[in-house]
């Protein structure tokens, strides 16, 4: 997870004093200096995670509003509008989101190459309509405002929301904490949003997250960070935790992380991301190199991976039996949840069905690895209607 | 018996002509969780500096290198079952593997735990 290193200076969340004094292990990541880890380690925090409730400061991302200049009051009008400035951009049917509801999007290059992937939510309050709530990977994020700003021109202005606090609440008890913060949040709906009362201030919460669990994420202005946070962690079924474990829950999730999973080569056939072309854009072609990505012959799939014996690594050779390269390890590690090496990567789509048996290359050895569909700890996402 | 520490944090026990080898206490902390471990084969000769065996976390994969030259003997099979005893026991039953050294002079250059604890601090 460890990004290029620059001489600038590590940015800090509102959060950093708190993480140091929880004992965290700090890293550079993306230009800030995040929590990697607390004292209770990796696999203790992403076994938490998956059976009681995970806190985790992603404030280093990238927050967003894209909002009209000049509203007409028609509330489905400004929506249509709005939406008309970000839609050429990504691959999503912003126009028809329902009120509250987040949608994850593609942002894509004029070859078809993936930019980012990020979210896009619409306001549930009709006096909020015009506006739209972004949300972008930390990497990525000055060139993703840019290129919204860009598109935007003078119709719309975008906002960054970036020097706040942005927490994510993960977890099968995430639900019953946030009762506690906010009770109308425990109400929403996987993929919605709505702003709740806190502390004399409002909260974005959005019922999503990146560890395949039900959960949250919450953005806070920067004075109420760390009364957020501590209101959170004081209750006994939560317990802070670092991008470690951030990295092993969603890889588990068969969720890709943009800057390894994710680039300007890769296209959305080939990261199997097809889901994020919404049908009425599909249908319209018109989203970014519409053309060439609905009639593309994928050179390479991305695929999930069972790994025998060492873990095998971002850039680990992947190869047939015969020993020939067919693909690349993007992500791997250890699974705490499933006491195993995996990992996530790219193979020739001759080679991708589940059940191939191919090899990853560990320090000049093969070592067999077995293609497996993805997730590979079963998404547990809140459904309304079940328990 | 005598125990010695190494600049790349590794320990070595000294026992007449025989060294075990392993990770600090400090090592395993800043490595985090153990995930994996690769050791040398049995009979195998290594020159001091030589690449002996890899730790892996969660995160990382980290080169342990052999302290003084020799020939392996013995090395921990049990930590493939639990790889874990080396963030647990360290400097204990999560030892990696023992050498017959070939020039027993060469561990009077290692650090004892005074100097080491010393050298952790500095670091």
């Amino acid at each position: 997870m460890a990004e290029a290193v620059s001489d600038a200076p590590l940015r800090e969340t509102p959060l950093a004093a708190t993480h140091r004094a929880l004992g965290a292990r700090m890293v550079p990541f993306a230009g800030y200096s995040m929590p990697v880890q607390y004292p209770a380690g990796i696999i203790a925090e992403h076994k938490w995670t998956r059976e009681h409730a995970g806190l985790f400061d992603v404030s280093h991302m990238g927050p967003s509003f894209l909002s009209l200049t000049e509203k007409s009051g028609d509330t489905e009008k400004d929506h249509a509008a709005v939406a008309a400035l970000i839609e050429p951009l990504i691959t999503a049917d912003v126009r028809g989101l329902k009120p509250g509801q987040v949608r994850y999007t593609l942002l894509l290059n004029g070859e078809g190459g993936i930019v980012d992937d990020l979210m896009v939510a619409r306001p549930r309050d009709p006096a909020w309509s015009g506006t739209l709530y972004v949300v972008v990977n930390a990497g990525t994020k000055d060139g993703d405002f840019a290129r919204i700003a860009k598109a935007a021109g003078v119709r719309a202005t975008l906002t960054r929301s970036d020097d706040g606090a942005l927490l994510a609440l993960q977890g099968p008890e995430a639900a019953a904490v946030i009762r506690d913060i906010a009770p109308e949040a425990a109400e929403l709906g996987f993929m919605t949003y709505g702003s709740f009362p806190f502390e004399g201030t409002r909260l974005l919460i959005s019922r999503s997250g990146y560890t395949g669990e039900d959960g949250f994420e919450i953005l806070a202005g920067s004075d109420h960070a760390v009364s957020l946070w501590q209101r959170l962690t004081a209750d006994p079924r939560v317990k802070p935790i670092g991008l470690g474990a951030r990295d092993s829950l969603r890889l588990e999730a068969g969720l890709p992380l943009y800057g390894h999973d994710l680039d300007e080569t890769t296209t959305p056939t080939e990261a199997n991301l097809g889901f994020a072309i919404s049908k009425r854009r599909r249908e319209a072609r018109d989203f970014p190199s519409a053309g060439r990505i609905l009639t593309e012959s994928p050179r390479r799939l991305r695929v999930g991976l069972l790994v025998e014996g060492a873990p095998a690594r971002e850039g680990a050779d992947i190869a047939d039996a015969n020993g020939a390269k067919v693909g690349t390890v993007t992500s791997g590690g250890f699974a705490p949840t499933l006491n195993r090496p995996i990992a996530m990567g790219y193979v020739d789509p001759m080679h991708a069905a589940p059940g191939t048996s191919l090899n990853v290359v560990v320090r000049g050895r093969a070592q067999p690895a077995t293609v497996v569909a993805l997730p590979f700890v079963p998404h547990r996402y809140f459904r309304k209607g079940s328990p | 018996m005598t125990t010695r520490y190494t600049r790349d944090h590794e320990w070595v026990r000294l026992e007449g002509n025989t060294a075990t080898v392993g990770i600090s206490r400090y090592a395993q902390e800043q490595l985090g969780d153990i995930v994996f471990v690769e050791l040398p084969a049995v009979g195998k000769k290594l020159a001091k500096g030589d690449e002996a065996a890899v730790v892996e976390s969660v995160k990382a994969a980290s080169e342990i290198f052999a302290p003084v030259s020799g020939e392996v003997t013995e090395v921990n099979t049990a930590l493939a079952e639990a790889p874990g005893t080396v963030n647990t026991h360290a400097e204990g039953a999560g030892w990696f593997f023992k050498l017959r050294m070939s020039d027993p002079a060469e561990a009077d250059a290692l650090m004892d735990s005074d100097a080491y604890e010393d050298f952790i601090e500095s670091v």
